[in-house]
């Protein structure tokens, strides 16, 4: 059995609005051990929301609810502001969609990665540095000297987001929350950037959470899948018998892709059933 | 082979450095610019129905004096040569007469401008000293108490007319408080007691080590200044806020927030360095507003400034005092509209 480094149970994010309350996230669990484990849904399926919730970054209005998020047993929930600083980064850190818009445009790479370290390491800036450029090698920069100077202007969309990866992994957390960290880039780099954040989870032993809505993707890349729609999760599966997944909205997502090996005339149109979004959220947890 | 030629030249010769083109372009459109400005005034300044003329002599002289005075202007020669004139005397510095006082124009701004510097930069000091970190608070504690505060100020600074707030304020802090001095830049016992250094009274006075006349004179400045502040408060602050809260909902606060910063370091360190290009427009704009002179606040506070100064020369049909003073205007908003575009370029590397 493997250790579980993250167990969410019955987890709800609430916005509360004129129109009464609405819930983005309805009573989610799971589990994570060091694996890379996706949640997969379409846009407002509340899968954003649930691995933000995780580092209780819910803005109010917000609500976050939850019998537990317990790390390493330890529950989150229960984390004053000033604790959960320390679990940020530090334990869970996450990368999200585009690098144009998740780094800091008017400070140099070098400064925000070394802002990252130095929030969790006290040390002196040339360690830092040595730290960043030793981490900006590892995503596969060259002239990482170089980078460390520039802008996040200066960079492309799939360095941006190697830059991404370094400066979220260089505290050395133990889970890697990944929102979609591919979906802003050129279909040639994002298979690249993969292997890269594949590789370092790997060799750090960390658990992966890889938020997407790439079937495709998940299936090839994730040990085990979660399907979410409208705020539940309708379907937990093994990547690779993902193709055997039984919940019709799974299968209508499945049936609505184009295959180049089975080409076919028509794509199906994904068919709504009203009870899937009442239906009870399936646990992901593994006991 | 002409433009084969012509190439070779190009390359033969060493590219200039890019600081020294940049002053070049700089220092060029200021001219240009310039030159528009003082082009436009002169003509206005000509076409109206005044007679500079009759405005010396009153209407009571004789032809004699009157011819006299007309040649002397140099009012027979054609508009575009009389320009040509007054350009050069321009660069000069010299703005000719002024028809009130008969005193040299150029004079009469380097007496009046200082007062107006001195009374306009202690606004803006209030204005963004106050107005900065209230804009900053009220986007951050966003539909809290501070940020009601915030906008019932701004609200009353946009909505009362000047005239009364100064003559409110100086009913209350100077006639029946006494906190304040009245009206004017300095006691009348202290008129002329230092010397005249850079023309503003508080570094005057600094400079010449008399901090009796700084003392007096800084309660004379404190109310309008802070009046002028007031309402550059609201203005700043108004904009502060809806800058800072347009970043705060930005990507890059979350990947901050991700690494673990506090909410301080969030709001200084990443969110407010967005706002600073932004932020140096506005206060460009309210400053340059400010030294234009405020008219009323001068007139209220019998502010020998350069708003007073204009006013009382287009009243008095002294054209040759409302053109210099404009040119002088118009010579503050090209340079402070310079001075951010530096900053810009310090604050924002996309700029560079």
């Amino acid at each position: 059995m493997m250790d579980t480094l993250l167990d969410v149970e019955d987890l709800w994010v609430r916005f509360p609005s004129r129109q009464g309350v609405f819930d983005a996230v309805r009573g989610v669990s799971f589990t994570l051990g060091r694996e890379r484990l996706g949640i997969v849904g379409e846009s407002g399926s509340g899968k954003s929301m649930t691995g933000r919730a995780i580092l209780r970054l819910i803005r109010p209005p917000g609500i976050v609810e939850a019998k537990q998020i317990a790390l390493n047993g330890d529950n989150l929930m229960e984390k004053s502001e000033k604790d959960m600083r320390a679990v940020r980064g530090q334990k869970i850190s996450m990368v999200m969609q585009d690098p144009k818009f998740s780094l800091n445009p008017v400070m140099t790479i070098g400064a925000q990665i070394i802002e990252a370290y130095r929030q969790h390491n006290r040390t002196n800036h040339a360690d830092a540095y040595a730290k960043a450029v030793e981490m900006l090698q590892a995503v596969s920069i060259r002239d990482a000297d170089r980078v460390m100077r520039a802008y996040p202007h200066e960079m492309s969309g799939g360095m941006g987001q190697r830059v991404m990866i370094a400066m979220m992994l260089i505290p050395n957390p133990q889970i890697l929350i990944a929102d979609e960290p591919t979906s802003a880039l050129d279909v040639s780099v994002q298979r690249q950037v993969l292997d890269i954040m594949d590789g370092l989870v790997k060799e750090r032993g960390m658990g992966l959470i890889f938020i997407s809505h790439d079937l495709n993707l998940v299936a090839d890349f994730c040990d085990r899948v979660l399907i979410m729609y409208a705020g539940r999760i309708v379907e937990v599966c093994e990547a690779s018998k993902l193709s055997q997944a039984k919940h019709p909205y799974t299968r209508g997502l499945l049936n609505a892709l184009p295959r180049l090996d089975a080409p076919r005339d028509h794509l199906e149109v994904l068919q709504r059933d009203p009870a899937w979004s009442t239906a009870p959220s399936v646990s992901g947890r593994v006991a | 082979m002409a433009l084969a030629d012509n190439n070779g030249g190009a390359q033969g010769r060493a590219p200039l450095p890019k600081w020294l083109t940049g002053t070049v372009k700089t220092l060029g459109s200021i001219a240009v610019t310039m030159l528009g400005l003082v082009f436009i005034t002169f003509i206005i300044g000509r076409v109206m129905p005044i007679d500079p003329v009759l405005a010396i002599v009153g209407e009571r002289a004789t032809k004699a004096s009157y011819d006299a005075v007309y040649l002397q202007l140099g009012l027979d020669k054609p508009l575009i040569v009389q320009f040509f004139y007054y350009v050069r005397d321009v660069a000069q510095g010299n703005f000719g007469m002024s028809l009130l006082n008969a005193r040299p124009v150029a004079e009469d701004i380097a007496r009046v401008f200082p007062a107006t510097l001195e009374l306009a930069s202690l606004g803006v000091i209030f204005g963004v000293v106050l107005g900065v970190p209230l804009g900053v608070v009220a986007a951050v504690r966003k539909g809290s108490w501070i940020d009601q505060v915030a906008r019932v100020l701004a609200l009353v600074g946009y909505s009362m007319p000047i005239f009364w707030l100064g003559l409110m304020g100086l009913l209350v802090f100077y006639g029946m408080l006494g906190w304040v001095g009245g009206p004017g830049r300095v006691g009348i016992f202290y008129e002329d007691v230092v010397p005249t250094v850079t023309g503003m009274l508080l570094v005057d006075s600094i400079i010449d080590g008399n901090w009796t006349v700084f003392k007096d004179a800084f309660s004379h400045i404190i109310l309008p200044a802070s009046l002028l502040g007031y309402y550059s408060l609201a203005y700043i602050s108004r904009m502060t806020r809806s800058f800072m809260l347009e970043q705060l909902s930005a990507e890059y606060i979350t990947t901050a927030r991700v690494k673990g910063m506090s909410e301080w370091d969030v709001v200084w360190k990443h969110a407010f360095r967005n706002i600073r290009v932004q932020l140096i427009t506005v206060i460009a704009l309210s400053y340059a507003g400010l030294l234009e002179g405020s008219v009323l606040t001068e007139i209220i506070f019998s502010w020998p400034g350069i708003g007073s100064y204009i006013t009382t020369a287009l009243l008095a049909a002294d054209m040759n005092a409302v053109l210099g003073g404009t040119v002088v205007v118009g010579l503050i908003f090209i340079l402070l509209n310079i001075a951010s575009d530096l900053l810009y370029k310090v604050f924002d590397p996309r700029a560079r």
